[in-house]
């Protein structure tokens, strides 16, 4: 019999603040975190606007030496994990640590580390690049700072696939401690893309709004890029409950699939049985699944298949489920995208609360579906889902059932 | 718009996705031609390179045939807002 594996402990941060306590009041009250981009020179790119972690100073985190070490998208991991590990209580013991797993997403790693380096290499032809780039800038440098600080030695590793990178690392926590490889678990991602170099290549994909990120509505112009780190505790019920641990929610269910088709238009097949695979895998009767976090990125292409994929999956009970994308107010995190979004859908059940679909307008007549347009919605759903649809057509879905 | 210039726009599609010249027409459709929406990023992005322009993504959405970009591209130039088109590739 598989067991049951319960959250635990969260941390966000992100353009709603540095904790997530302040994440949650910002979602409850459809606050967005959007504005005017501080981290690069926004007169050089079409877009002026982002979803940027404000007020952030390293040295409030890290000793002077350890900040060398750290590219921004690993500080966001390690700071995250502090506080989701604060948060659930667990004590590392030596036992425990070596039975622990770290997985993590990051699309874009130290991105801006390499820029800098590069820039130095290119443009001010100094022949020497900084011998910590490598470290710095490797995907899975959130998740071996966060094996290093916590001294868990079990499974460690980093999962890129672009904007589902968080998604398939939480799904694949859960399987490990579901199964047994593992006892517990930090998970989630963390991204801080914030450079010109990468940012005039988001501006080349014509992909990013240059107003702001308006999920589902007609005149939506596009995603708005963000930053930050999302972590989750997972622990198994026994061991939660033998702790007297408090339990955000249970995660049930993780369903993945590829459109096999092609890089950037996404197809209505592959959400739907990435979908229906989350809740085949968590033994989801359609009927009770009462709110999704949608992908939601605001651009053409994602909003009607995502929405359509909806439709697909719950038929008529599609209309009675709450979807709303909060990238609309965090931004398009990327790799940490299905991180930030996990810890908002498991605040919300925790909270009977669902946070909105921010920036909403007018309904686009394709995406026929209950948005919480603007104002977070009281309610109780028993399950919700939670969705991300990556570049490269690669899906990942995961399950959460409400704690009583 | 001058046929100089309409050729050249023709001539950049086709190389960019790697198309035999002559199947390339004012009349052809992108659907005809095999071009997606990620070809057409691809094609703007060469299309600024040649002209040493920047193409806003205003006036350049949903465009589906050649001739709509040969169109949008003439009116982006005449409106003067990227500057006149370069001569030629220096």
């Amino acid at each position: 019999m598989a067991r049951r594996v319960v959250v635990t402990g969260v941390g966000v941060i992100s353009a709603l603040g540095h904790n997530a306590g302040e994440f949650w009041q910002a979602l409850a009250a459809g606050r967005s975190g959007i504005g005017p981009m501080q981290l690069v020179d926004a007169s050089l790119l079409r877009f002026p606007n982002a979803a940027e972690v404000h007020g952030y100073n390293p040295a409030g985190h890290f000793q002077n030496k350890e900040v060398d070490f750290l590219d921004r998208f690993a500080q966001f991991a390690v700071i995250a994990a502090r506080e989701a590990v604060r948060d659930s209580g667990i004590e590392w013991t030596p036992e425990l640590r070596e039975r622990s797993a770290v997985v993590t997403g990051s699309c874009v790693g130290g991105k801006t580390t390499e820029d800098e380096g590069f820039q130095n290499l290119y443009g001010l032809k100094r022949m020497r690049v900084n011998p910590l780039t490598i470290p710095r800038a490797m995907e899975n440098a959130g998740a071996s700072h966060i094996s290093i600080e916590t001294g868990i030695t079990g499974p460690t590793y980093t999962i890129s696939t672009a904007c589902s990178s968080s998604n398939h690392a939480i799904g694949q926590a859960f399987w490990l401690v579901r199964n047994g490889v593992a006892e517990a678990a930090i998970t989630g991602g963390s991204e801080a893309p914030f450079c010109l170099g990468n940012l005039k290549a988001w501006e080349a994909m014509r992909v990013v709004a240059p107003d702001t990120c308006r999920p589902f509505s007609k005149n939506r112009r596009g995603m708005i890029l963000g930053e930050g780190g999302a972590m989750l505790v997972l622990e198994t019920l026994e061991a939660a409950q033998a702790r007297g641990a408090r339990i955000y929610a249970e995660i049930v269910g993780f369903g993945m699939s590829s459109d096999a088709h092609h890089l950037t238009q996404p197809t209505l097949e592959g959400p739907s049985r990435a979908m229906r695979g989350a809740l085949a895998d968590g033994g989801i009767a359609p009927e009770r699944v009462g709110y999704i976090n949608a992908h939601g990125t605001a651009t053409p292409a994602n909003d009607p298949t995502e929405a359509g994929a909806i439709r697909t999956v719950f038929g008529a009970h599609a209309k009675r489920i709450a979807v709303s994308s909060t990238k609309s107010m965090h931004g398009h995190a990327l790799g940490a995208a299905g991180a930030v979004e996990a810890v908002a859908t498991v605040l919300a059940l925790r909270n009977g609360l669902l946070p909105p679909t921010a920036n909403f307008e007018e309904l686009d007549p394709q995406c026929q579906i209950d948005v919480v347009p603007n104002q977070a919605r009281p309610a109780q759903p028993e399950f919700a889902l939670s969705n991300s649809f990556a570049f490269g057509g690669l899906n990942a879905v995961l399950a959460f059932r409400r704690w009583d | 718009m001058s046929e100089e210039l309409t050729q050249r726009i023709l001539k950049v599609i086709a190389d960019s996705q790697k198309l035999p010249p002559e199947k390339v027409t004012l009349d052809s459709t992108f659907e005809e031609l095999g071009i997606d929406s990620l070809d057409g990023v691809n094609i703007l992005f060469a299309l600024e390179n040649e002209f040493n322009v920047n193409i806003p993504d205003e006036g350049v959405q949903g465009i589906r045939t050649i001739r709509q970009m040969v169109e949008a591209l003439d009116k982006l130039f005449a409106s003067g807002q990227t500057g006149a088109p370069a001569p030629g590739r220096a």
